[in-house]
């Protein structure tokens, strides 16, 4: 019963820390690289617990990500949704395959998410960001395997499902 | 190994449901989108939501708190012993010029109070701490660590030690939002210190620059030249240093110049700035002309001529139109 509970605080708590990372800001230079990690941290959700995550949990997500930063209202909520949808579509594949290919299909993921967020802030009528702006979903992709391991590695040791 | 929902469910699944799901959620997304951008109430939303938002800014701007102070803490003695010569070199000097200028803003003040003017050079300002949050558009926004309850209004220009930053933009119950001169959808009225020349320096796509997009071919402007605020909209006070131009071309068009700018203040490493209280003096189009000229009462009167004794008699027609020319003289 108590692991249960301890499941889900760890559930919650990478949850919030992704929240937490994303606010936190790098010096100038890094700063193009940051990894969009609620993403992240919600893929890998998606991809270990599939009755976890759903969309409704991703909208939340990403209205509190919103909240937070405070852009626009259902941004990072559309972005989110679109994201954990392809990902639980996807899921059985994406299980199953080797690491390299699991990184390339999360690389198509964050581009496909950075275009979302483009279309809509140019709709908002933003303009065109620069092009180091793109950066950011290869690093991403770069850190997956490691967050993979890293994060499987964690829960086989606190042993919770 | 495998449970036994998913032999129920094929690999490929393609579940309507979901479909429908995602279908929905996008659709509350984009109306949640349209709706905040028409009335921008999520701002309202955050207001309320406060309690728990501002904590976590606090929470999250520990990081940033914590290399400041490492870097403190390890910093080298001889660094600091450095830093420390350079800054007391730095107050001597800025002692020197304020004494100077002590009095030419005493005779100035005098002056104004001659000339019956508001202007002041007083400033009324107060000293906030950026808080290192990561808002995520771009990087042309800051977070301060004071908010309504400090008396932080939207609105207020946010200056430091170089030059202006930007203007409050929200404001929460302890911390606001700064939108920095940088952001492209932030405008800014200047004047060219040299020529005193007048325009508009907008925030620059790429961030950490100022463009000013509509320069007369004509208009003298060099490379160098310092800009300041003209005061001109009322929403910054006049005289504050903003930049300076760095490079000079025409538009594509030909129509105009364009001039590239490096904005004054510190935009990227400030940790401190001053939020300036007193709002700039509205430099509106002038106040309507009083009626000047004589007073009132020295105004002719139809009935009283009282310039000309009425004892002469004859032409009597003629009088009234002379007697009002001579008053018009009069005075």
């Amino acid at each position: 019963m108590s692991r249960q509970r301890l499941s889900t605080w760890w559930f919650i708590g990478t949850l919030a820390f992704a929240l937490l990372s994303m606010l936190v800001p790098l010096p100038g230079v890094l700063e193009p690289f940051k990894p969009y990690w609620p993403a992240l941290i919600l893929l890998y959700w998606a991809l270990e617990s599939e009755d976890r995550v759903s969309l409704g949990l991703a909208f939340a997500i990403g209205l509190g990500a919103d909240l937070l930063n405070g852009v626009v209202l259902g941004e990072q909520a559309l972005r989110l949704c679109a994201l954990v949808f392809i990902a639980l579509r996807f899921r059985s594949r994406l299980r199953f395959f080797p690491m390299w290919q699991q990184t390339l299909a999360v690389l198509a993921l964050l581009l496909n998410d950075r275009l979302l967020l483009l279309i809509v802030r140019v709709l908002a009528g933003a303009s065109l960001p620069p092009a180091s702006w793109w950066i950011s979903p290869f690093v991403g992709a770069l850190l997956w395997p490691f967050l993979f391991l890293l994060l499987d590695d964690l829960r086989a040791r606190l042993r919770i499902q | 190994m495998a449970r036994a929902r998913d032999e129920s469910s094929p690999l490929f699944a393609g579940n309507a449901a979901g479909t429908l799901r995602l279908i929905f959620y996008l659709a509350l997304a984009m109306v949640l989108m349209v709706l905040d951008h028409r009335n921008g109430w999520l701002w309202r939303v955050r207001y309320g939501a406060a309690v728990v938002v501002e904590p976590v800014y606090r929470l999250a701007g520990l990081p940033a708190v914590g290399v400041r102070t490492l870097s403190v803490a390890f910093a080298d003695r001889q660094r600091l012993t450095e830093q420390n010569q350079r800054l007391r070199e730095d107050l001597l000097l800025a002692n020197a010029k304020l004494n100077r200028m002590a009095a030419v803003a005493e005779q100035n003040q005098r002056l104004k109070e001659l000339l019956d003017t508001q202007h002041s050079l007083e400033l009324n300002v107060q000293l906030a701490r950026v808080i290192g949050v990561d808002m995520g558009a771009y990087r042309y926004q800051l977070t301060l660590n004071m908010g309504a309850r400090d008396g932080v209004k939207q609105g207020q220009p946010v200056i430091d030690a170089h030059g202006v930053m930007g203007q409050v933009k929200e404001v929460l119950p302890t911390t606001s939002v700064v939108m920095l001169v940088t952001d492209p959808a932030h405008a800014i009225p200047v004047e060219i210190e040299r020529s005193g020349l007048r325009t508009v320096a907008y925030g620059s796509r790429d961030g950490d620059q100022l463009t000013l997009p509509n320069i007369p071919l004509a208009a003298d402007v060099r490379v160098g030249d310092h800009l300041l605020t003209s005061g001109l909209g009322g929403r910054f006070p006049p005289g504050f240093p903003v930049g300076e131009i760095r490079s000079l071309a025409p538009s594509p068009t030909g129509m105009f110049m364009v001039a590239q700018a490096q904005p004054a203040a510190d935009i990227d490493r400030s940790e401190d700035v001053l939020l300036l209280h007193d709002q700039a003096e509205p430099d509106g189009p002038p106040e309507p002309v009083k009626s000047m000229g004589p007073p009132s009462d020295l105004a002719p009167t139809p009935s009283a001529t009282p310039t000309v004794p009425p004892a002469q008699t004859g032409a009597p027609a003629v009088k009234p139109p002379a007697s009002s020319a001579t008053q018009g003289v009069q005075p």
